[in-house]
């Protein structure tokens, strides 16, 4: 079960702690009640919805909305619910809105849609919303596009490989090298613009007892994130998105050059990070033991105290010819559910969703806002490092959702979390893992 | 009627029933029968039919394709996590014969002795056992945490507890015994103070030392104990799975075949097909077991 990286807020006791704790015994006993009921029985997420009745083809009954995030659980449900209460108040319709916890909703998604979803539901971009378009599980929703504010990127983004929409975006994160300011004005250090920069910095880093990169993988994700820009930087974007659709192989030159290149800095990266989770890095990171941390803007919720000190910058280019310009930024939004009963009033709620008023709306509903997806959202509320991820993903040519949500989910959690995490038990081994990489890909795919 | 009848004939020796309790039996033995088929046995064959096919999920049953062996083959020849959780089964299992039972043994016998403090001990060592594994793990987690736990900090050392895969197995074992230790000490508890006092007297007078007395009186008295120390060892080996998941999902060393089957049917992957195999294979594997144990017991009730 790949947990796609996502903001998590309120962290008051050590991160080590709540990752550890995430998933309980009962969380899995409810999986594991749903798992048995693959035969037919109805799942417990879709009974979660309600009646299923229904207001058939008319836009004038009520919505049920289906919320990844648990009801009081942070500024993530907040912003869903004032944004809710904003749409319900501009039209005077209701929307009845199912919050299920932010796991449970991921891991059971499949059953929901085929029992009985809601009209409008939560999910991410990429991928994971093709692959549903293609199983017929969300409905087309073109006629909702183009969203004023919402740049091409993000129509890309939401664009299934049948050249139809099937996706609003909301919210968005990117990923980069996160670092102190203060570190790095009191040693002299700028961020690096190209690969001598970086090589030089990290060199320079160490010579002083700095370990460059803060490094963790215990949850078996966050090293994803450096698969991907080392790919995206060396191979381009193209190649990448080949890769994660299965069409690439995974024992090409190619790919063996990104796990050299990644075994080359390995020595420059923390130690031992297969028992270390991202928010015990981000920790190394923030007392100086650590230079920089590659990471989603997510890390300031383990770091808090440290969030007017942080800033960022972008992988820099290892090949010329490739550049800078794509990074991972996972978009997060939604979907019109094919089998849910108000496909009109699901599409009349996804046309406001998608709009600066209903970003602003969200943003003013909360105590920590989101970065919107639509450019012409208010930016008062953002932090400084909020203000630069619209800039850097704004300029951004190419977006991609982080590997996790850009491939099959049961190729990156079965397959590539136990794969990446071998190579770095073992980076010398990078022939045997590629090529059981492709093995495996081609049982999958 | 059938069942009807086989409970009256298993019972031979006993006068014929009336209506109302031969009601009674026949409901007693066809509910749960029932209820066993529905919720053991069907979808046991359910998953033995699926790890034939290839399915995601998506689509209704007919989406299934129909793929023979081939699911069986991938698991044991390109799936690198299959070996090394069948290996790690096999580990835990033995290490929980060893290291726990007779701990737990030893302290059943000392506390036996109702030594003053003796219920505190009692309790402190049974607290363990009332924590549900996933908290187990996370418990350890503050002991074992490479950068910030207890071990580390006050040994001053660098051992990645629970992310070298060289040692996390064992890490974790020692946090499983930790809590089994516990469960065998109170059952043994319970099998001594079941042991007839007389015996001990007689072997004392006999002149039998403390130790002798142990193994050559106690310990065959306490032979069903001894059973049921054996089955909740295998068991609890087998189906070990809840504290790795809360540590590392299974990976990286902590491989398990039950970690591995929830990897791959639940949760966010949905391969139904290959994780039916996984799950058939870790069936057969606790089948043997089973099957030992049955006969173990089934010969010992011809013999009496």
């Amino acid at each position: 079960m790949v947990s796609a990286p996502r903001p998590r807020f309120g962290q008051s006791i050590p991160g080590s702690a709540i990752a550890t704790a995430a998933s309980t015994r009962r969380s899995f006993l409810r999986n594991a009640a749903l798992g048995g009921a693959i035969l037919g029985a109805p799942s417990l997420l879709a009974a979660c919805g309600g009646d299923s009745g229904g207001g058939g083809g008319s836009a004038d009954g009520t919505v049920k909305f289906g919320l990844n995030e648990a009801q009081g659980s942070g500024p993530a449900y907040d912003r869903a619910a004032a944004m809710v209460a904003a749409y319900e108040k501009k039209t005077g319709r209701t929307v009845d809105v199912n919050a299920v916890d932010h796991n449970t909703f991921q891991e059971n998604l499949n059953t929901y849609l085929q029992g009985a979803p809601d009209d409008v539901f939560s999910w991410f971009a990429g991928f994971r919303m093709a692959q549903l378009a293609e199983n017929g599980l969300i409905s087309d929703i073109s006629d909702v596009w183009p969203i004023d504010g919402m740049t091409d990127a993000f129509k890309t983004a939401a664009t299934a490989p049948d050249g139809k929409q099937y996706f609003v975006p909301v919210a968005y994160y990117p990923w980069a090298v996160f670092y102190r300011k203060s570190v790095f004005e009191k040693n002299g250090w700028v961020a690096p613009e190209n690969k001598d920069d970086l090589d030089a910095l990290m060199q320079d880093m160490q010579g002083k007892g700095i370990t460059p990169f803060a490094f963790g993988d215990k949850d078996g994700w966050p090293a994803m994130g450096t698969f991907d820009i080392l790919n995206m930087r060396l191979n381009g974007f193209d190649f990448h998105m080949e890769l994660m659709a299965g069409d690439a192989a995974w024992d090409s030159a190619e790919v063996k050059n990104v796990f050299s290149t990644w075994g080359d800095l390995l020595p420059y990266h923390q130690e031992d990070p297969l028992g270390r989770t991202w928010q015990e890095s981000a920790t190394s990171m923030a007392k100086g033991d650590c230079g920089m941390y590659l990471l989603g803007t997510f890390v300031v919720d383990a770091i808090a105290d440290t969030q007017d000190d942080l800033d960022f910058f972008t992988f820099p280019a290892l090949d010329d010819s490739i550049g800078s310009d794509a990074l991972d930024a996972p978009i997060d939004g939604f979907c019109l559910a094919a089998g849910g009963p108000n496909q009109e009033g699901g599409k009349e709620m996804l046309k406001f969703i998608g709009t600066a008023e209903a970003a602003d709306a969200a943003n003013n509903g909360a105590d920590a806002p989101m970065i919107a997806a639509n450019a012409n959202a208010s930016t008062d509320t953002y932090s400084d490092l909020q203000k630069k991820s619209a800039e850097v993903v704004g300029a951004a040519a190419n977006i991609a959702q982080f590997l996790d949500r850009d491939t099959n989910s049961d190729f990156a959690s079965t397959v590539m979390i136990p794969s990446i995490q071998d190579f770095l038990k073992n980076p010398g081994d990078i022939d045997g893992i590629t090529a059981s990489i492709e093995q495996q890909k081609q049982s999958i795919f | 009627m059938d069942n009807d009848t086989t409970t009256t004939r298993a019972v031979p020796r006993r006068r014929r029933m009336a209506a109302g309790d031969r009601l009674v039996v026949t409901l007693m033995v066809v509910v749960p029968a029932l209820l066993v088929l529905w919720l053991v046995w069907l979808p046991a064959l359910g998953s033995i039919a699926l790890s034939f096919g290839r399915w995601n999920g998506f689509g209704d049953l007919s989406t299934i394709e129909w793929i023979g062996f081939q699911n069986y083959r991938d698991v044991t020849t390109i799936y690198p996590p299959f070996w090394p959780a069948v290996r790690h089964n096999l580990i835990w299992l033995v290490f929980l014969f060893v290291f726990p039972t007779l701990l737990g043994m030893l302290l059943a016998v000392v506390l036996d002795r109702e030594m003053r403090g003796g219920r505190f001990y009692q309790t402190a060592f049974y607290m363990p056992v009332v924590l549900s594994l996933a908290l187990v793990g996370f418990i350890w987690q503050l002991f074992y945490s490479r950068d910030q736990g207890l071990i580390n900090q006050v040994f001053g050392s660098e051992v990645d507890w629970y992310g070298d895969p060289n040692v996390n197995l064992w890490a974790v074992l020692v946090a499983t015994a930790w809590r089994h230790t516990g469960y065998i000490m109170l059952i043994y508890l319970a099998g001594l103070k079941g042991v007839d006092q007389s015996l001990r007297e007689a072997a004392a007078v006999d002149g039998a030392s403390e130790s002798k007395t142990f193994f050559s009186v106690v310990f065959p008295v306490m032979k069903p104990i001894n059973m049921i120390v054996l089955v909740i060892v295998v068991i609890e080996s087998l189906r070990a799975f809840d504290i790795v998941w809360v540590i590392n999902k299974g990976r990286n060393g902590l491989e398990l075949i039950g970690a591995l089957v929830n990897q791959n049917v639940i949760g966010e992957a949905t391969r139904y097909g290959f994780g039916s195999a996984l799950a058939v294979i870790m069936m057969v594997i606790s089948s043997v077991f089973i099957a030992m144990y049955l006969r173990i017991v089934f010969r010992e009730q011809e013999e009496r």
